[in-house]
């Protein structure tokens, strides 16, 4: 399996990064390194007029930095980020490309006036990191409900789902389950 | 995606992000996704649907949103339009659902609403397919048989049938026994816009006179001895139907006014009951008494009568439409074969001309018995003059007055040329012994030719 580099994009909690990257590294068996925090990106895409962060230039932000190679890029946003059509997303990814960004902002248990929770929040860092790769590697949202790729749109969707792969994703990359 | 079949989306939008981000989004979650940027590259898109899902924007340069909308639902009906703007307002909200939109939302789309909008989209799409697959299959099954003949009076029937069952006026088939009134009457509710709800059948000639009442109207549970449930009546089983009172000349003076109540005001009560029950129901009815005559004779009343008597059809006896008769004895034939699979697939000539000849006091109840019993005795491939019950037809002759004597005469003179003076089949076919057939023969004079 290709290895996979994390780029915090900062500001960002970057310890948080550096501990879903063993586990996410787990879920596809392969090498997963953490680069140094990419400063200047987030203002590059900031967008005044929504107070959030264009995720689909952050994308193409990543492969300007990490050209296209054997590797997965996922970076990893600390602010809110959007696509012009949406009012937010928890994500975006390169379908069967190479790189790939997601947000912590709204899977902060803070946001919605509930006291943090760190243990919640490292789960759906976790849960939507591997989903982003997943898309990444070619798979597309997964019917079953215990899957990471299944589709969230929300946090309580996030928290139903769990953080690995079903058999079924796992073989359409090329793994054993 | 729950069914995992593979749903399409067309997104038709001028800006091009928006397409993108679109477009990714939903091939993410495994649709078949294509973009248009304008109202004439979308129309061009159509040819590669039908799409389950149009996600359309309202501004967009040269044909709006909204007239496009119109012009997609004029292609295809089926596929649920969502209407996107970024510039929302009630006035377009409104005007876009009552052009046919599925919904209407603003940009920027809240990504957990924009997921159930169109999985909701989906679904409404699914029935709608479902309510036309259900539909078409409710058709085929209330087809009524087909009406064979290709004779001018057949055709007038079908012809009036047809005219009568697009309206919901009471209609009276009239016709000799074995003509086909049924038939006529289930084509009538087939064409009809009742078509999806019941024709109730009702023989009022076969139902006790007691009995009629609790048959028509129900009976609540311990109306009489026996009622031990309550029990729908046949106007209320025909809601939003058609009821066919068949043989309705042979209803009691009793049961006619209250059916004449009933017909005018579509409501009544049960058998035993207080409770006030309103049904739609169209009524066709069938006679083949003459009821003028009754009317005279103070049998029927005239009020019902005009009630029902509101469009007419008569049906021609078969002998009237002798043309008829070759086709009605092929699609018998084909019938037939089929059930019995048995490989008889004509009639010759020979046994078509007796058929043809024959005057069917039975009409095509009695043809139809005829080549059933044919097929049963036929070899194949065809039916011989040797397997019908008549081998020699004479054109008969109308009896010269109407007394029972002379209808008697009449007709054992028919059947005994039709069996060639056997005596011994003759008594069989009329259901008497020999003893009885000799004295009668006597009687009338009768002498073998």
């Amino acid at each position: 399996m290709v290895p996979i580099r994390i780029v915090p994009l900062a500001p960002v909690n970057e310890e948080l990064v550096r501990t879903v990257a063993g586990p996410v590294g787990s879920v596809f068996r392969t090498e997963v390194t953490v680069e140094p925090p990419l400063r200047s990106a987030m203002d590059r895409t900031y967008d005044i007029s929504r107070g959030q962060y264009n995720s689909t230039d952050l994308i193409r932000m990543l492969l300007e930095r990490y050209p296209a190679g054997p590797e997965k890029v996922l970076g990893v946003a600390g602010a809110d980020l959007f696509v012009p059509v949406l009012t937010y997303v928890f994500g975006e990814a390169q379908l069967d490309g190479t790189a790939a960004v997601m947000s912590v902002y709204r899977l902060d248990d803070v946001l919605y006036g509930l006291e943090a929770d760190p243990v919640k929040l490292f789960e759906r860092t976790l849960k939507e990191c591997v989903h982003e790769l997943g898309h990444t590697f070619g798979l597309l949202h997964c019917r079953d409900y215990d899957c990471a790729m299944h589709a969230s749109t929300t946090v309580d969707d996030i928290d139903l789902k769990g953080a690995g792969l079903c058999p079924s994703c796992l073989r359409q990359i090329g793994m054993q389950p | 995606m729950a069914d995992g079949k593979r749903y399409s989306i067309l997104i038709v939008d001028d800006e091009q992000i928006v397409r993108e981000s679109l477009t990714k989004w939903f091939l993410q979650d495994g649709y078949r996704v294509e973009a248009a940027e304008n109202a004439n590259d979308a129309l061009k898109k159509m040819d590669k649907g039908p799409w389950d899902v149009v996600i359309l924007d309202i501004k967009m340069p040269g044909m709006s949103g909204m007239e496009l909308l119109k012009r997609l639902r004029e292609i295809d009906r089926t596929s649920q339009v969502i209407m996107a703007t970024a510039f929302a307002s009630v006035e377009t909200a409104v005007q876009a659902l009552k052009d046919g939109a599925f919904d209407y939302v603003t940009k920027p789309i809240d990504p957990d609403h924009l997921s159930h909008l169109v999985t909701n989209a989906i679904q409404q799409r699914a029935l709608e397919e479902q309510n036309t697959s259900l539909r078409q299959q409710i058709n085929e099954i209330t087809a009524a048989n087909e009406i064979v003949g290709d004779s001018p009076q057949i055709k007038r029937v079908i012809d009036l049938s047809l005219t009568v069952a697009q309206t919901d006026t009471t209609v009276m088939i009239r016709g000799e026994s074995g003509t086909g009134k049924e038939l006529i009457a289930r084509t009538i509710h087939a064409n009809s816009e009742r078509r999806y709800f019941p024709v109730i059948t009702v023989n009022c000639g076969a139902v006790a006179e007691t009995l009629l009442e609790s048959e028509l109207f129900g009976h609540e549970r311990g109306a009489f001895t026996g009622a031990q449930y309550r029990r729908k009546g046949k106007f209320e089983m025909a809601d939003g139907g058609t009821i066919f009172l068949d043989e309705i000349g042979t209803v009691s003076p009793k049961m006619q006014v209250e059916l004449l109540r009933v017909i005018e005001t579509k409501q009544f009560t049960r058998v035993g009951g207080n409770e006030q029950i309103t049904s739609d129901f169209r009524v066709i009815c069938a006679t083949n008494r003459n009821l003028e005559a009754a009317i005279k004779d103070g049998s029927f009343r005239e009020d019902l009568y005009y009630r029902l008597n509101v469009f007419s059809i008569s049906i021609p006896p078969l002998r009237e439409r002798r043309m008829d008769i070759p086709l009605l004895a092929h699609f018998f034939v084909k019938k037939y074969a089929a059930a019995m699979n048995k490989a008889v697939k004509e009639v010759s000539s020979d046994a078509m001309d007796l058929l043809v000849r024959y005057d069917w006091p039975g009409n095509v109840r009695e043809l139809e018995n005829v080549v059933e019993r044919a097929m049963v005795l036929a070899d194949p491939p065809s039916i011989r003059p040797a397997d019908l019950p008549f081998q020699n037809v004479t054109k008969r002759e109308g009896p010269k007055d109407d007394t029972l004597a002379a209808v008697e005469r009449q007709h054992i003179e028919t059947v005994l040329g039709l069996t060639h003076w056997n005596i011994t089949r003759s008594a069989e076919i009329l259901d008497i012994d020999r003893v009885t057939l000799y004295n009668k023969i006597a009687k009338y004079g009768l002498k073998k030719p």
